[in-house]
């Protein structure tokens, strides 16, 4: 199987966000940059059916020079090949996003003649969260896409793959033909660390970069703002065990117990 | 032809829907056009009057409904198409839908295939002739982004917990409270290519995370498998559920529709007990909508800590079997 994962490079903080001060961004300059947690489980799901069926797992990303890192991270964890689309420092608009990732995929299939068979996303990415690049892309392929993907049961000879996810009310399968695209969510697998072996692999592997012309599209960022968010007092109900009746008085008080 | 099309899920969705319609109401009426309602697929048995009732009651004139036998069960490629086909017949000047995944999941299909951009999880709308000023979620709802929407016809989900704006003066809508009912045919080519659901499954019983009124979450401060055991004992005595940071899951301790924050769940309970977590924003967002939060905690000084309305300095391990302990102990006086 030959499988293409697309993964973008997003701010690892756990703290609240600095912005810059116009505000048209966040505040980069101490973070450390990672790629979202469902986007990790696409690469782990990737790399578990190449180890299966044979094949080779494909990177892909939109973004800035720097976004380098995050292939190589994923190329430490079992990942073949990197793409390296560079779009600049700014945002890219999820038209263009899509847009540059079709172009850069249909390179690698004419190149190989042959489609990959299965592209995979995150179900959204983490800061800009548009919900809507795999889908785009999918598109543009004619690809089936099924999104919110927590199982995947792929069977290459008969061409066709099982899509499972949860829904509000239980959880459905979805059934398509080979090649198709997904977008997962987190919990689809637990991946692994990257080894010292994948990490020397990953300082060594070749990078494939693309500076194609790509056209903006219509939805366009200007600011980012913080929610107000009113910060209560906190009551401190006491120390250690000493403070169970304090607590408790309170899960009485909220009718709980 | 113009208008204004609201896509609403009469059966899963009706609350959402019911947001998104109210939103489609005022621009409307700011507009001065027509609101009308969209609806794709078989409708529950018996709910024939649900859809004008639903559509009707939020001002909506109409409501296209849409069916093929392609879409008499849910198919993201066949509903996104069909709804593509519908914008393109009506040609309204805006079409929106709730933010649940199945509305967001066909719009993102149906903007694709009609080469628009879309805009997901607005906040705010207000149109204008150049370009749709709007405010949108972004990073599970740690900022909120401005952003401007340029399009011959603009396409948005509105965020779960976005407030309907006030009314914007005269509308064209409708007061007789249902909507009148048109139906709508779709066409699709033999070959047209697309995935379909071959299984569906009930979610098994018990305590549900997103509706529990108690959830007691842990994390690293837990310390293990093990450590979630008197964390269970609280939830089961509170009539809560249990809840996990990533750092739990990532370790196997806890399987991942425990997790709470942003590629959790997000939780409303009306208690939210924090054992062992530090706050980040990730995990924050998925927390925040409770009513209370009582953080225990060794780091007087950690974000959950300071962000909670409670909290006990100390460590979980005997902090929360004295809680249970306490509860043992009140009901055995009663
Ligand atoms: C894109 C993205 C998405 C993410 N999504 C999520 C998500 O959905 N949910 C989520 O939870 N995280 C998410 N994260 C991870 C998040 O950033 C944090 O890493 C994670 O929430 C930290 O988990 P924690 O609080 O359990 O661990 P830590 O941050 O390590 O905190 C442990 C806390 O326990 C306290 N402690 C230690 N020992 C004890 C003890 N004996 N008794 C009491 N307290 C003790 C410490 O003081 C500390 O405050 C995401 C990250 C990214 C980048
Ligand atoms: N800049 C990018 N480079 C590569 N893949 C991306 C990029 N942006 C989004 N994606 C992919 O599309 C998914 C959905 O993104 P979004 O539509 O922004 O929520 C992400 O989880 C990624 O898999």
């Amino acid at each position: 199987m030959r499988i293409m994962v697309c993964v973008k490079r997003v701010p690892a903080s756990g703290g609240a966000p600095q912005l810059t001060e116009d505000g048209r961004g966040i505040d980069t300059r101490h973070l450390s940059f990672t790629v979202g947690p469902h986007e990790e489980c696409a690469i782990e799901e990737a790399v578990q059916l190449v180890e299966r069926f044979g094949g080779s797992v494909t990177v892909l990303t939109v973004g800035p020079a720097e976004a380098e890192e995050q292939l190589r991270f994923a190329i430490s964890l079992g990942a073949d090949h990197g793409i390296l689309v560079e779009a600049g420092p700014d945002e890219v608009d999820p038209q263009a996003t899509a847009f540059a990732l079709t172009e850069a995929i249909r390179d690698g299939e004419a190149a190989s003649g042959a489609p990959f068979d299965l592209i995979m996303f995150g179900n959204e990415s983490p800061d800009a969260g548009h919900y809507q690049v795999g889908v785009r892309v999918a598109c543009a392929l004619g690809r089936p896409i099924v999104g919110g993907v927590k199982g995947i049961d792929v069977d290459p000879d008969a061409g066709r793959v099982r899509f499972r996810r949860d829904t509000p009310g239980g959880a459905e399968v979805f059934e398509a033909a080979l090649p198709a695209a997904v977008a997962v969510r987190e919990g689809l697998n637990l991946p692994r660390y990257p080894s010292m072996r994948g990490r020397l692999r990953a300082r060594k592997a070749e990078i494939t970069e693309l500076r194609p012309h790509v056209p903006a599209g219509g939805l366009r960022r200007i600011r980012l703002r913080v929610p107000e968010q009113q910060r209560p007092e906190t009551v401190v109900l006491g120390h250690g065990a000493s403070a169970a009746p304090a607590v408790v008085d309170l899960l009485e008080e909220l009718e709980v117990v | 032809m113009g208008g204004v099309l609201v896509l609403v899920e009469p059966d899963g969705g009706v609350e959402s829907s019911a947001v998104a319609l109210a939103f489609g109401r005022v621009i409307a009426g700011g507009l001065g056009e027509l609101l009308g309602a969209a609806a794709i697929g078989p409708v529950a048995d018996g709910a024939d009057d649900a859809l004008p009732a639903l559509a009707g009651g939020h001002g909506a004139t109409h409501v296209h409904h849409v069916r093929h036998p392609l879409l008499d069960d849910y198919s993201p490629e066949c509903w996104g198409e069909a709804l593509a086909q519908l914008v393109a017949h009506t040609e309204p000047r805006a079409v929106i839908s709730p933010a649940t995944a199945r509305g967001t999941e066909v719009m993102a299909q149906a903007a694709a295939r009609a080469d628009l951009p879309l805009a997901t999880n607005c906040l705010t709308v207000s149109p204008d002739s150049r370009a749709w000023q709007l405010s949108r979620i972004r990073q599970g709802g740690m900022l909120i982004e401005d952003a401007e929407l340029t399009a011959g016809v603009v396409m948005m989900t509105i965020a779960a917990g976005a407030v309907p704006p006030d009314d914007a003066g005269p509308t064209a809508v409708s007061t007789s409270g249902t909507a009148q009912v048109v139906s709508y045919t779709p066409e699709f080519d033999t070959s047209f290519v697309h995935s379909r659901v071959v299984d569906r499954s009930a979610q098994e019983s018990g305590v549900s995370l997103t509706t529990a009124r108690v959830v007691v979450s842990g994390g690293r401060g837990v310390g293990g498998a093990e450590g979630f055991l008197p964390l269970e004992e609280l939830a089961k005595l509170t009539g809560g559920a249990v809840g996990c940071s990533r750092v739990a899951t990532n370790n196997g301790w806890r399987p991942h529709r425990d997790q709470v924050g942003q590629t959790g769940s997000k939780v409303n309970p009306d208690l939210y007990i924090a054992c062992g977590i530090s706050g980040a924003t990730q995990h924050w967002v998925g927390c925040m909508g409770a009513k209370h939060i009582l953080a225990v905690n060794t780091d007087p000084d950690a974000p959950l800590v300071t962000r909670a309305t409670h909290a006990v300095i100390g460590d979980v391990a005997e902090v929360i079997p004295a809680v249970v302990e306490e509860i043992h102990r009140r009901a055995r006086r009663t």
